[in-house]
This record gives structure tokens, sequence and C-alpha cells, in this order.
């Protein structure tokens, strides 16, 4: 009995090994939503300081929209905004912004500012309210909304422009066709 | 030209670790004395032939030669010099070169200064070093070849991750390799020894320096990346349980428990199985850690850019070298019987329990690191495990460890008292009690948890000192004998009693900087001041200024405490050019009984700054800890005993051998 002890490592490992191999298919930066394919619960965010309009669930009627989380503080969604910049400059989509989690209400209006604005609206949201009704888990994260106003695509993280190229703008064109 | 010569070089070296790999292991099953005698010569070569590897890959990012696919990713002509070099290892490619070099390093060093050594087991170390080389210079050539060319070459590079543009992280790395690739070498002789079928005290006593060589670079690669994250990441943050931490933190626990096994099986030859067991685990939980830190498998900060091709054959690599080793030792293991018995109470119990509670330790960590991936392949949802977790689970377990570690010392070997041992520590119990009490009433009644760990840190400091007291007999023999006893006593001992102690100041300082750190963030104008902890912070002014390959807006802020206590601090936000990354460089100045931390944000749009002050209680004492730890396995390994290989247990006058 205590010979079969020796074997215990071996057999951990073995284990250990196959769910390492079975890992290396996975993404673990997928995250699943479970919003996806569902309309876009009810909700209003005021506007940012500076802006005359917040908007609401029903500003989506009508348009394929892509909507933003970001944040003054968000490292990632500096690196994000270039591309944001691109795509409103050039009119692919339009974009709405939810300013999350912004105790100083001076600061999201300043880093516009300060690197641009490519959102055709944005709302403030310093007790996440929106981010709840949208299951945001951190920003960046983004999300396109077709023109029914169901949530069709998420992304958690920066979108990279490879990204944008290779799965988001597909969907946007898709999604205005319907 | 200079690239093709260490690509030349690398290939020859994977010829030459095929020969190391394989002959002498052939050898020594045989006694054939001049195969044996082949894994010298083939280990000094391979070191020669990787290192001129290295040097052409160097010299490649140096003349930042972007025809080099590697330099053209990760360098840029405006580079300061130093992250020309730093940026070698920077990277995935390079690191996995330096990766190999190491382990050549390593091997080569056992050729040198291993002849004391059995010629079968030292025969027997360098074949299974010579395996592992084969098996990663394989991988690097077919998957992560560093030379590879980009035709045509770019004008410019993409320049390197400003966060690693730093003093501290271009040297984390070749530390943290030293450790963790210096366990291959304790792992080879594992392996080695139960090819031999022999794990005896000389066996113990020779593989004890490698154990301390690859404990004091991972300790102090480990403390040298935790002192960078919290100068850079700007929040004073230094332990963030993140898997690749994790990754480096596994192995020098199981390292520590190694290190603390081997002495009983050198002193008493008891904890066989224990022993080797360690050994294996130790690079199996480095390989684990590379696999991790590589193949896309774990979400984390400091992952490398995740290739499912690369994870593949990494995990390869971890199957086949740690799986023979433990199919070795389940085959093999029952024959390691040893001829020490011990009672519970004794010295070799204190150790057998350090090895048990570091064992679950490094358990416990792998469990959390690696559950997120479990529950995802079961298909049962994507969780993040971190801090709560890891804390709940560590603190608890380190803290028999601590109490433990105060009486060990003190027992005798085979069978201890521990009456007189506790005896001994009255003073030891009564100032971390007192000490813990004092600190919950006079500074935070809140937190018993941080007053708890002052309290242990100060019984591990005392209890140390106390042992230290009795063996030269302080105070109770005249001076001149006292003298006599310390300018006798073996390095060794020194060395546990810097390490003990420096580990008593480092949990004192995580302690504190995590329980009772000040935080205050606001908008400051030029002019404002804000006071945190009796220190007055002063905004003076912000300034844009112009670095080497960056723009920065500086801030500069006065602090003072009553009239004696008056510096300045300099914080800067940096734009880098070329990949328009941010970086904060927070102003730091250390106290004895702690940092000001100084962060400057970005202006609001009425002049203001948003600026991030902390006061950071006993950061210093973390990095003074770790160093004395560092500083005490340095001075454990200059013994003489290890090099002349004297016989186990030389009596010190009245003293318990260390």
């Amino acid at each position: 009995m205590k010979r079969l002890g020796y074997f215990l490592p071996l057999g951990i490992l073995a284990v250990l090994a196959a769910y390492l191999a079975m890992g290396l298919g996975r993404n673990p930066q997928e995250l699943p939503s479970a919003l996806i394919n569902t309309p876009v619960p009810t909700f209003q965010l005021p506007p940012i300081k500076g802006q005359k309009k917040g908007f609401s669930n029903l500003d989506f009627l009508g348009q394929v929209t892509l909507v933003n989380v970001f944040g003054s503080w968000c490292e990632a969604c500096r690196l994000e905004h270039d591309l944001l910049m691109n795509i409103s400059k050039k009119k692919l989509v339009p974009i709405f912004g939810i300013d999350w989690q912004e105790p100083n209400p001076m600061a999201g209006p300043a880093w516009l500012k300060r690197h641009g604005n490519p959102y055709t609206l944005v709302g403030n949201d310093p007790k996440s309210r929106g981010a709840i009704a949208f299951g945001v888990t951190k920003a960046p994260e983004s999300f396109l909304i077709d023109k029914t106003g169901v949530i069709r695509f998420k992304h958690t993280g920066r979108i990279t422009k490879a990204l944008w190229n290779e799965t988001v703008w597909p969907i946007v064109q898709e999604l205005k066709m319907q | 030209m200079i690239v093709e010569i260490g690509h030349f070089a690398l290939v020859m070296a994977l010829c030459i670790s095929a020969i190391q790999a394989t002959l002498p292991l052939f050898g020594a099953n045989t006694n054939n004395r001049a195969w044996m005698a082949l894994g010298s010569p083939a280990a000094l070569l391979q070191l020669l032939l990787l290192a001129i590897a290295f040097a052409a890959l160097t010299h490649a990012f140096v003349t930042s030669d972007f025809s080099v696919n590697l330099v053209a990713n990760n360098s840029h002509t405006l580079k300061p010099m130093l992250y020309k070099v730093s940026g070698v290892w920077g990277n995935h490619e390079g690191s996995m070169l330096m990766w190999v070099l190491i382990l050549a390093i390593y091997g080569a060093a056992v050729a040198i200064w291993g002849n004391n050594l059995r010629p079968t087991l030292k025969a027997r170390v360098l074949g299974i070093q010579g395996l592992l080389g084969f098996g990663f210079l394989l991988f690097i050539i077919f998957t992560s070849n560093p030379f590879e060319r980009l035709i045509p070459a770019p004008i410019n590079g993409q320049d390197l991750n400003p966060l690693l543009q730093d003093p501290g992280l271009a040297f984390h790395p070749p530390l943290l390799y030293l450790g963790y690739v210096g366990f291959s070498t304790t792992f080879s002789f594992a392996v080695a020894a139960l090819l031999e079928g022999r794990v005896d005290p000389a066996w113990a006593r020779w593989v004890r320096p490698w154990t301390l060589a690859a404990w004091g670079f991972l300790t102090g690669g480990i403390a040298l990346g935790s002192w960078w994250a919290y100068y850079e990441l700007g929040w004073g943050g230094w332990w963030f349980w993140d898997p690749v931490e994790n990754a480096s933190f596994m192995p020098w626990l199981a390292g520590t428990a190694l290190l603390h096994s081997a002495i009983v099986l050198e002193k008493r030859d008891s904890l066989k199985s224990w022993t080797i067991f360690l050994a294996i685990i130790a690079f199996a939980l480095s390989m684990l850690g590379t696999f991790l830190v590589r193949s896309g498998v774990i979400t984390s900060v400091h992952a490398f850019a995740s290739d499912p091709t690369r994870g593949v054959f990494i995990l390869g690599l971890l199957v086949v070298s740690v799986g023979s080793a433990f199919a070795l030792f389940a085959w093999r293991g029952p024959v390691l019987r040893g001829s020490g018995v011990f009672h519970p109470i004794s010295r070799e119990g204190g150790l057998l329990m350090n090895n048990f509670l570091l064992s679950v330790a490094a358990a416990s960590v792998l469990l959390g690191t690696l559950y997120p991936l479990f529950l995802d392949v079961l298909d049962l949802g994507k969780v993040s495990v971190g801090a709560p977790y890891f804390n709940s689970v560590f603190v608890p377990l380190m803290t028999p460890l601590i109490l433990i570690m105060g009486i060990g010392p003190l027992l005798n070997w085979k069978r201890g008292d521990a009456i007189i041992a506790l005896q001994n520590l009255k003073i030891a119990a009564a100032i971390a009690s007192i000490g813990a009490v004092t600190i919950w009433f006079v500074i935070d009644k809140a937190t018993v948890l941080a007053a708890f760990g002052i309290g242990l840190a100060l019984w591990l400091l005392i209890s140390t000192l106390t042992e230290l007291a009795n063996r030269i007999q302080l105070f109770r023999i005249p001076f001149f004998d006292t003298w006599r006893r310390i300018r006798h006593q073996p390095r060794s001992s020194w060395g546990m009693t810097l390490a003990h102690a420096g580990l008593a100041l480092a949990i004192a300082g995580m302690t504190a900087s995590s329980a009772w750190r000040v935080e205050a963030i606001q908008t400051m104008k030029p002019g404002d001041s804000v006071i945190i902890s009796g220190f007055n912070f002063t905004l003076r002014n912000v300034q844009n200024i112009k670095g080497p390959n960056y723009l920065a807006s500086r801030g500069v802020f006065d602090v003072r405490r009553k009239q004696s206590f008056n510096i300045t601090l300099e914080a800067e936000k940096r734009i880098y050019a070329v990949s328009r990354q941010p970086t904060t460089e927070a102003g730091i100045y250390s106290t004895f009984l702690g940092d000001l931390y100084a962060v400057i944000g970005d202006p609001d749009a009425k002049g203001g700054f948003i600026t991030r002050l902390y006061f950071n209680p006993l950061v210093s004492w973390m990095w003074v800890g770790t160093f004395l730890m560092v500083l005490g396995a340095g001075i454990s390994l200059s013994d003489r005993r290890h090099r002349v290989g004297a016989s186990a247990g030389r009596k010190v006058p009245g003293g318990v051998t260390a």
C-alpha cells in the first residue's frame, strides 16, 4: 500500500497535464455574456458635464451602435482610443460612450477634451447603473447593439486593430444589412 | 554575419547537448570511464557555444540590427543603451535563450566544481542537464528562434514596452532565471541519485550548495520583481497573486523546503523520499511556471504573447522530464530507506513539519492559480481567483510555520526537549505578545490580524537572536570566550541567523504596508497642500520635460514635517514616443518607518492635477529583509565545508551544529 503512495505524484502530474493540454485550446480572455441576443435592459444615463444629452436604452432603435465603456482612470482605454477616433472620423458606426466610475465629474470631460471625443453621445455612470445593465466586468468593454436594441456582441478588453478588422467590423456590416 | 555565427553556435549547442545527454549516462550504467568523463568537456563546450549565441544576439540588439525579426519587434534606435541590452531578454525568444544559457552555466559549474563527486553521480548529473538542454534547445530552434531574419529590414523598430525600460526590471529576469533554472541542477542531482539507487548524506552535502545558490538567486529575483511593481505601478502594491508571480513563488516554497529537508538528510540520514520529491517538484514547478507564462493558458498582465504551438511543446517537455522523474521516483522510491529515527519533538520533527507546511502552501497556491483553468476546461464557467483566496489560505499556513521556526533551531536532533526550548524562548514570546498588543492598542484597534502579524515577526526575530545568543553563550561565559565562539561559528549558521532574521523583518514590512497604508487621492493646483500621517505635501509646480524617448509631465512636491524634515519628491507621468504608452514614475522617499510616495496624474480642465499621495509603512523593511535572506544564502554558500567536502557534523565547542 505504501508503494502505491510513491505513484501519487505521477498520477497527479498526469491529471494536471491533461487539464493543461485541454486548456491550451481555450481562450481565457473570452467572457461569455448572458445578455447576448437579449434586448438592452431599461436604463438611463445623464450626460457628462459639457454635453447636453446622455442616453438611454431607447436611443438604440433604428441604427447599429457601438457602446464603449471607458474611464479617465483606465490606461487600456487610452490605448484603444485612437481606434475609436478613427472609427468616428470615418463615420463607420456611431459610438456611445459610458463614462464609468468617475467620482470626479470633471475627470471624464477633461480626458475627452485632451484626447479627443469619438462619441456621439456620452453617459455619465459614476454609480455603475449603466454598467450593470450591460453586465460590464471591466473597462474597456464594448458592445454592438443592433437596430432593434438587442445586444449582439460583447468584447472585454480593448479592441485592437486586428480584432476590429477581423471580427467587429464584419459584424457591424452584417447587422447593418438586417 | 555575426547573427549567422550565433545561429550556427545555437545549432552546434544542440548537437553537443545530444552527446552530453547520452554518452555519460550510458557510461555510468556500464562503468565506462571514458564516456563518463565526456560529461565535463561537453558541458563546458555547450556553455561556450551558447555564450557565443547570446553574445551574437546581444550584438544585434546593441547595433540595432533591424534585419533580425526579434530586434525589429522589440527595440528602437532611441532607446537608452541599458535597455537595448536588457531588451535581449525582454521578450519570449531572447529570454528562452537566456534560459538555456543559464542551464549551461549551471552544467559547466557542476563540471568545474564537482570534482569531489562520485564519478558515476557526476556523469549522471551532467547527463540529465544535457537532456534538459537538448529538449529546450529543440524548443528554441523549432518554435522560438531568436535569429530569424526580417527582410526587408525596417528603418526602425517597434520599441520595447515602456514598462520594461527600467533598471529594476532589466535585472529581474536574469536573477529569476539564475534561481529557477538553478533548480534544474538539484533536479538533475535527484534523478541521478534515483538512477544510482543511492540517496545518502554525501549526496545531500553535494546538493546543498546548488540549492543555496538557486534559492538565493530566486529570492533576489522575486524581491526585485516586487520592488519594481511597488515603485512602477503607481499605487504602492508589491504582490498581487498574479499567476506569473505565483509561478515564481511556488518553486521558491518548494526550494525552501528542499533546502531544509536536505539538512536532515545530511545530518541524520532521514527524510530521503521527501528530499528527492522536493528536488523534483521544485524544478517541476519552475517548468510549470515557464509553461503558464508562455502558452496563453492563463490570463495575466505578465504573459508573453500566447502561442498554442509553443504551449504544446513546453507541456510536452514538462510531461517528459517531470513524468520520467516521477516514474523513477515511483519505481525506486520504496528503496530509499533512511537509517535515522527520531522522536516527533526534535529538530527533525520540526523540519518535517516545515516540509509539510511549505508543501501544502505550494499546493494551495498551485490550486488557486490553476482553478480558473480547471473550471473553464470542465465548462463550469469563468472565474478569477485572487488575493482573498490566497491570503485566507496562505496566512493560516504560515503562522504555525513561523512559530515552529522559532523553536526548531533550539531543539536537539533525534529527541528534543520542548520544555527547555520554550523556557529559552520566554523572552521572545513575551516581547512578541506585548508588542502585538501594544500595536493593536496604539495604532489601530480594527486590524487584529495585522497586530498578530507584527507579533509573529517579533517572535521570529527574537527567537532567532536567542538561538544565536545561546550558541555563543552570550552573557553566560566571559566575553573573551563568547568572542572565540563567534569567530569559530561555521558560516552556514550565520547564514541561517541572517536569513531567519531577514524573513522576520520582511514579514513585519509586509504586514505593516498591507494593513496600515494611508492613501489620499485629490486634485491639487500648484501651491495646494495635503497632510497625511503628519507629513505635509505641497505641490510646487508641474513642468513638461523631454526624455530620450518619451515626453513627461513632472510634478514637484515639497514634503515637510515639523521643523526638521524637508525633502523634495519628483513624480512623472510619461508618454513614450513610439508605443504611445503612458507610464507613471512615482516619487518615493524612504524613511525608517515608512515610504512617502507621490504620483502625478492627468490634469483636470481647470489647471489642477489629479494626485495620489501615500504613506506606506515599513516598506523598506521588506527589501532589507529579503536582502538579508539572500546575503544569508551567500554566506552559507561560502562555507568551506561545502568546497572541501568535510565530514558532516564537525563539532563546534558547546554549540549544536547548524
